[in-house]
């Protein structure tokens, strides 16, 4: 799931300055998980904006936006109030943001920074452990990622900077190195560590923003 | 002579660390340089360390040579690519920097420009193994040097990592992948440096066991709380607290630990973070 967060409201009126109304798009899975932009958000934010003298023309929470035909079919529908408006505003992550962007010609603005892909534990309680990085190295690690969860993202073993058990760069997330030692010593491949694993291919990654067409 | 005769030839390597300037005029850096040229064996030169920018350690090695001294040069991989890092490596042979030591370097978030985009492109071990293959006149991606310099590659080694057995497997991995010394964080006590002794015995390599003088209370509190997982012991805690001059005692605690441990180890490695000027008075007290 993409976790995010909602943007500070200064910071948005500061995007939407000189345009009166806005039109407001939520997310229906992973931002309304992360109550950043589900129903009860697109509404808050409704009245927000209006407190300020904006025109809310409409709102309306789109299922997943980042599945684009999907988004524009949603837009249509709502066509009325998209046309009266001059931005709209998404609550969504950044790919919802530009599903939305694509699909209409008025001023779009994220409402939230995407954060990370995460792992959800209880509400509200998310970890990073891929961030996609094209190419799955953890089958030498025991299956946990230090690509993610190393702050340095060191393959050949932990810096020298864990205390106790800590990672140096923040004492409130465990060493991941620390992580995998003990998982790989409780499967007995402790062993496989010994191997100088090589750096990593970045040209497997993503960037600059990869597309697939399987079709 | 090299760092790699010297350690052939005598008895006991004496190194130590002067961070270069931050600023483009290194006259005092150079002038505590002055104050130790034959006194040390090779003169350690920090790149941005703890994340703080400074002049680059390959100029400021370059520095160190033209007056004499035998430079370390330390690259970390924080800050550079795979690029970047090769072609520095390749500056330092063309200039004659022999003695590389490599390690991964402080995240920029604990340093002075906290913003900064990590790097971390390649780990330590890598860039050993990468050092080691520009020596054979071939780059990361295969293609062939014009020319290439034989380096002396070191790393570094947290004697106080937990569980040790993955330092272990680190320093190891290091060995194999060409590093041929070490400097250690700096030991406070003969028992914690027995202990490693005895844990890295059988090891080819060589240690530079790390010597910090202790300048104040204050860095007492900053070591027993953010860095060290042994704390000072309480007789020397005891020591500087009670001093009339705090540096100074501490400078006489480190000769004397020097003293002390003369004759377990081969090599040592003096980091006198931020009082470097104090070197000389150092030197004399360990009757080096
Ligand atoms: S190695 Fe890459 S793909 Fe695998 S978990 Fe880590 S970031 Fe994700
Ligand atoms: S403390 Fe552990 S997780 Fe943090 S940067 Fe060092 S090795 Fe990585």
């Amino acid at each position: 799931m993409i976790i995010t967060k909602q943007k500070d409201f200064d910071e948005l009126l500061g995007m939407m300055d000189g345009q009166d109304s806005v039109f407001i798009v939520g997310c229906g899975e992973c931002a309304t998980t992360c109550r950043t932009g589900g129903e009860k958000e697109v509404g808050e934010m409704s009245v927000k904006l209006t407190e300020k003298g904006k025109t809310v023309t409409g709102t309306v929470v789109i299922n997943a936006p980042c599945l684009e035909l999907d988004t524009r079919r949603v837009l249509r529908q709502n066509k009325d109030a998209v046309e009266k408006t001059e931005a709209i505003l998404v609550l969504a992550c950044g790919a919802g943001v530009q599903a939305v962007a694509e699909a209409v010609d008025c001023s779009v603005y994220p409402g939230l920074d995407s954060l990370f892909l995460g792992n959800v534990f209880r509400h509200q309680h998310f970890y990073e452990k891929c961030s996609t990085c094209g190419e799955c190295v953890i089958g030498s690690y025991g299956g946990i990622c230090p690509v993610t969860r190393c702050s340095k993202s060191l393959l050949n073993g932990p810096c020298g900077g864990s205390v106790k058990g800590m990672c140096e760069v923040d004492n409130k997330k465990e060493c991941v190195w620390i992580a995998i030692y003990d998982r790989m010593k409780k499967s007995n491949t402790i062993d496989r560590l010994s191997k100088i694993l090589p750096a990593k291919r970045h040209s497997a990654g993503t960037i600059p923003g990869r597309v697939i067409n399987g079709a | 002579m090299g760092l790699r005769e010297l350690f052939v030839q005598k008895d006991f390597v004496v190194t130590t660390e002067i961070p270069p300037p931050k600023g483009v005029n290194a006259a005092s850096s150079l002038d505590i340089a002055k104050k130790i040229l034959r006194r040390v064996d090779g003169i350690n030169v920090t790149d941005n360390q703890r994340g703080i920018m400074r002049m680059c350690s390959l100029a400021f090695s370059h520095l160190l040579k033209e007056i004499g001294h035998n430079p370390i040069m330390q690259v970390c991989t924080r800050d550079r690519n795979r690029l970047a890092l090769q072609s520095d490596i390749l500056g330092a042979g063309a200039l004659g920097i022999e003695n590389i030591c490599i390690m991964t370097g402080d995240h920029p978030k604990l340093g002075d420009h906290p913003d900064a985009k990590p790097v971390f492109d390649l780990d330590s071990i890598q860039l050993i193994k990468v050092i080691k293959e520009l020596e054979t006149g071939v780059c990361m991606s295969g293609k062939r040097l014009e020319s290439s310099a034989k380096f002396f590659v070191g790393g570094v080694v947290n004697p106080f990592f937990e569980p040790f057995e993955l330092e272990l497997i680190k320093i190891k991995k290091k060995i194999d992948a060409g590093a041929e010394f070490f400097q250690t964080q700096p030991f406070f006590d003969k028992e914690s440096l027995e202990k490693f002794l005895e844990e890295v015995r059988g090891l080819n390599t060589k240690f530079l066991i790390g010597i910090s003088p202790i300048k104040s209370v204050k860095m007492i509190n900053f070591l027993n709380e953010k860095v060290l997982t042994k704390k000072i012991p309480e007789n020397i805690s005891k020591r500087i607290e009670t001093a009339e001059n705090q540096t100074e005692e501490g400078i006489r605690i480190a000769a004397e630990f020097i003293r002390e441990i003369k004759g377990m180890v081969r090599s040592i490695h003096i980091m006198p973070i931020g009082i470097e000027s104090y070197l000389p008075y150092l030197l004399d007290e360990a009757g080096l």
